[in-house]
């Protein structure tokens, strides 16, 4: 594995008309990990894997992808792999010749994982694909990516159609994929409970923003939940940055980010697991902008 | 990208490919029977008499068994380049679009600028071969009765015969995919397409292919023995051409004018040419004392090759243009 970054984005912004899908979105993601995009819906999640992809262009900023502008060379296409959301097929074709349309228009095609895979599944390479069941369609969209032998690969919310038995097993090929080639994977959910398992890395969007980037466990290590008797938050001290407080009369609980761990008798310290830390800063981002978010979806 | 080209365009192909067997095997088997009529008629080589030999001919051909596929082909080489720009062009993009599959295409290491060269290259290539194979076999059957009918340049007939289909093919399609891609809906991009093409049909032969080459313009004094329509309106108002006697010619426009100019609208003399007291002798005498001119203009039967060039190349650069618009629109507004 290399420290070399995957993708790189620098006051990346994308408009469509009036509407900003996503802004000043500034990135370096290292190579060699499996990165968790996480946002509700709407907050510009496949916009930013579209534009990695290549798919899309930037309205302003910059991205590259692997040291070179997406999808500006058949070369740079090569080695991003991309599953778009909904894991579109062409329903009129077979699944041997969705492998036939892989193997004729990617140089570094592995034509034995693809039919491999395809065995594996147990499906018939005869059956057009408008007839397979969404799981079997994800992984079909799956397979052309890998069978890319891409050192990127991109998922828009690949599971969010699958039952929970389809999801396993299509984490399971994902991650096996990624152990074995070194390769770098995105996958965007708006399920932490999705990437939970599988990712070592995270990116937390809303509204458009990047709220919160970095590594799986240096993040949960340093964000704390404190609970305790009613307090203002400016009482912290320096180098404790709430992220998120709700207080009712008697009582305060804040989520606070600080490298140092908190030496404060009067506050009770809880651990924040993955899901915790990204509500809070979706629910944060909300606060900052003019529409509330209702508290249930806390 | 040819494979996939030819996958996903095979079904067409073959339609096409049938429909242009059904129609050769049809003109095919009734070719020899116009042939026939043509020589037994005695048209065929004629030195005298070639008027009522000629309307005999047609006759026999028209009104036999021959006559509907006649009509037929002309119908066919009208309709032929509309259905292809909507069921061939239209769908091309505007489908992979609508189901999003243009995002797993263009995730292959193929940059989408050459998925679409594939694509309008082989779409129009074999747009092109069906009309085109169309026409020659359309051409060559009716050859003989576009022989006696001397209407070989006439609009409802120009377009239907030797390579001027080959420019709407190619247009046609080429509209198709352009809709298509901007409209991003493959059923409203038809019906634009079907509006397109037919407007580019009428305007073509309306405005524009009289004009491809410079017309021949004819002033001369108005020949009442050769008069071709005659209007009397209620008011004192009436209308009158002449005949150009050009045989086969295109005429593109034809007015009768007073000496002084501008075109002759009456007043009527009332006694000689009025709509109760009509009388041809007096009211042709009368028309001679005005001194009236004819002006018209025509394309000679000897310019049709020339202006089907012409008007083929005019379709096919318009293709041209259109298909670099879409290339710009595929890297800059679909993204």
């Amino acid at each position: 594995m290399t420290t070399t970054t995957v993708i790189g984005a620098d006051g990346l912004g994308k408009r469509y008309g009036r509407r900003q899908a996503l802004a000043d979105c500034t990135l370096d993601i290292p190579a060699g990990r499996v990165v968790g995009l996480v946002g509700p819906n709407g907050a510009g999640k496949s916009t930013l894997l579209q534009l990695a992809s290549g798919l899309l262009s930037p309205t302003s900023g910059t991205i590259e992808v692997l040291g070179a502008s997406p999808a500006s060379t058949p070369a740079q296409m090569a080695k991003v792999g991309f599953v778009a959301q909904d894991t579109p097929t062409y329903a009129g074709l077979s699944i041997r010749e969705h492998l036939h349309l892989g193997a004729r228009l990617n140089p570094t095609w592995d034509a034995e994982f693809a039919a491999r895979r395809i065995r594996q599944l147990d499906l018939d390479p005869g059956q057009r694909a408008g007839r397979l069941s969404g799981g079997q369609r994800a992984q079909l969209a799956l397979t052309l990516a890998i069978a890319k032998r891409p050192e990127l690969l991109l998922l828009d919310e690949p599971v969010a159609s699958l039952d929970p038995l389809a999801r396993r097993e299509f984490m399971q090929v994902l991650m096996e994929f990624a152990a074995e080639q070194g390769a770098s994977v995105v996958l965007s959910s708006h399920l932490v409970a999705d990437l939970e398992r599988v990712c070592d890395y995270l990116i937390v969007l809303a509204r458009s923003r990047v709220r919160l980037v970095g590594d799986v466990d240096e993040l949960l290590a340093s964000h704390h939940r404190l609970t305790g008797a009613y307090r203002e938050p400016a009482t912290l001290p320096a180098g404790q940055e709430v992220i998120h407080s709700s207080h009712t009369e008697r009582q305060s609980s804040l989520i606070v980010r600080s490298t140092a761990p908190i030496d404060n008798p009067s506050w009770t310290t809880q651990r924040l697991d993955l899901e915790d830390l990204v509500l809070a800063y979706m629910s944060n981002s909300a606060t900052i902008g003019s529409i509330p978010v209702p508290e249930a979806q806390r | 990208m040819i494979w996939l080209t030819w996958r996903q365009f095979r079904i067409q192909a073959w339609t096409a490919l049938a429909t242009l067997t059904a129609l050769a095997v049809a003109l095919v088997i009734t070719g020899p029977e116009v042939t026939r009529l043509y020589h037994s008629s005695g048209f065929a080589g004629c030195r005298t008499d070639c008027a009522a030999l000629s309307s005999g001919f047609l006759n026999q051909v028209i009104n036999g068994t021959t006559g509907p596929l006649y009509w037929l082909g002309i119908a066919v080489m009208f309709v032929t380049p509309a259905l292809i720009g909507v069921f061939w062009g239209a769908p091309l993009v505007a489908r992979e679009l609508e189901a999003g599959t243009h995002r797993l295409v263009w995730s292959q290491s193929v940059p989408r600028s050459r998925w679409l060269v594939a694509k309008l290259l082989g779409g129009s290539l074999v747009s092109m071969a069906t009309v085109g194979l169309f026409s020659l076999a359309v051409t060559w059957w009716a050859d003989p009765i576009d022989s006696a009918y001397l209407n070989r340049m006439f609009p409802e007939i120009f377009a239907a015969r030797g390579i001027v289909p080959i420019g709407y093919a190619a247009f046609a399609f080429v509209v198709g995919v352009t809709v298509g891609m901007v409209l991003r809906r493959t059923v409203p991009a038809m019906a634009v397409t079907l509006v397109v093409v037919a407007a580019v049909q009428l305007v073509m032969p309306f405005l524009v292919r009289g004009q491809l080459i410079q017309p021949v313009e004819v002033t001369a004094p108005f020949q009442t023995t050769a008069v071709k329509s005659l209007h009397i309106k209620d008011g004192g108002g009436i209308t009158v051409t002449g005949r150009v006697s050009q045989p086969g010619a295109w005429v593109v426009s034809n007015r009768t004018v007073t000496p002084s100019g501008v075109t002759f609208t009456g007043p009527v003399d009332a006694e000689a040419c009025g709509r109760t007291s009509f009388s041809q002798p007096k009211c042709m005498a009368w028309l001679d004392t005005l001194n009236l001119r004819q002006e018209a203009s025509y394309q000679p039967a000897n310019r049709f090759w020339a202006l089907q060039w012409y008007e083929a190349t005019v379709l096919l650069t318009l293709a041209l243009a259109l298909a670099g618009f879409s290339f710009w629109w595929i890297r800059r507004r679909l993204t």
